[in-house]
């Protein structure tokens, strides 16, 4: 039976802007199926983001959305978050708005664990800006602004969640559609910062300066190089190389700034 | 029982011709005809949704 995705899409609003093949569209899909599945109230809802492809995604969704400037949308997430504590928040965003613009609001929202969600589509390139380097493009890959191949390692976005503290950590790809939403609804019932990292393809920027002749080749590429977690610890370090690991990759409980400031404010009354 | 055949819808408007659908139908029952994608092989569905569940576009709709 079809999914109806059309109940949770802003009327006239499709088609969405993304490239042929651009896997937003499928990341969009799963956020939808999770949200579907949770049975989360579109009123009760906020959907925040930044700027970059990635961030057009609110736009398109048909609940509380906001659309912040470059980086900031886990700023403003944390406002909406602190004055409706009832609320459920997912941030979205680009790898670049994430960890290279809004990297300072990113490490800290981890650090605070404020229970938000954040949604990363990491697809190695700043796609809608002309096809610059972001810190998350591979070492030797090619860019608009890197020519003759990029001399920066690239951030593994989820050791950076971890380390900054945030208490669920995950990451699928564009490929692996059905687990997708999986994660996302995992996530979203995390109490806490969780991130969800969502290895992504972007044909326009990417694909063709790295010498990917379709679409097909970088979805198989996703297909290629994902790991489940659990699959990877019977494999030895020599087969694990050059794979990413995918699935739920960190999960603690720790008090999260919500609660903790809703203590803060009852101690001031007293 | 009786198989009721597949109905797959294809909204032309939103397909902006990635080819993820033709490419994943593990039975090939879709084409590319110009830009866009159609249906080549309707009895050959076994409703297995990947098209619906990969295309980025909204485009496709089985049931």
């Amino acid at each position: 039976m079809s999914f109806d995705y059309d109940k949770y899409i802003r009327p006239g609003k499709l088609p969405h802007i993304w490239c042929p093949g651009c896997g937003h569209g499928i990341v969009m899909k799963g956020l939808i199926r999770a949200i579907d599945t949770l049975g989360l109230q579109k009123n009760n809802t906020a959907i925040v983001s930044g700027i970059g492809c990635a961030s057009r995604l609110p736009g398109y969704m048909d609940f509380c959305t906001l659309h912040t400037a470059h980086g900031r949308a886990a700023a403003f997430a944390t406002g909406v978050k602190m004055a409706k504590p009832e609320m459920n928040v997912i941030l979205v965003g680009g790898d670049g708005d994430g960890t290279a613009i809004g990297g300072n609001h990113f490490i800290h929202a981890c650090r605070r664990n404020i229970d938000m969600t954040y949604i990363i589509m990491n697809n190695n390139i700043y796609g809608m800006t002309g096809g610059q380097f972001s810190p998350c493009t591979p070492t030797g890959a090619k860019a608009s602004t890197t020519v003759y191949g990029n001399p920066d390692p690239a951030f593994d976005v989820a050791k950076l969640a971890i380390g900054a503290g945030a208490t669920f950590v995950a990451r699928g790809t564009a490929y692996h559609a059905t687990q997708i939403d999986k994660l996302i609804a995992e996530a979203i019932q995390h109490k806490g910062f969780s991130v969800v990292e969502i290895l992504d393809d972007c044909p326009t920027t990417y694909g063709r300066r790295n010498k990917f002749k379709s679409v097909i080749e970088m979805m198989n590429r996703l297909k290629d190089v994902a790991v489940p977690v659990k699959a990877a610890e019977k494999m030895t370090a020599e087969q694990l190389e050059g794979k990413i690991l995918t699935g739920v990759l960190y999960k603690e409980e720790r008090p999260n700034y919500t609660d903790e400031y809703a203590k803060v404010i009852e101690r001031a009354k007293k | 029982m009786e198989k009721t055949p597949a109905n797959i819808e294809i909204i032309e408007k939103y397909c902006k011709g990635c080819h993820i659908c033709v490419e994943f139908c593990p039975t090939k029952v879709l084409e590319m005809k110009g830009f866009v994608a159609s249906v080549k092989n309707l009895e050959a569905c076994i409703k297995c949704m990947q098209c619906e569940l990969r295309c980025p576009d909204f485009a496709i709709k089985v049931s």
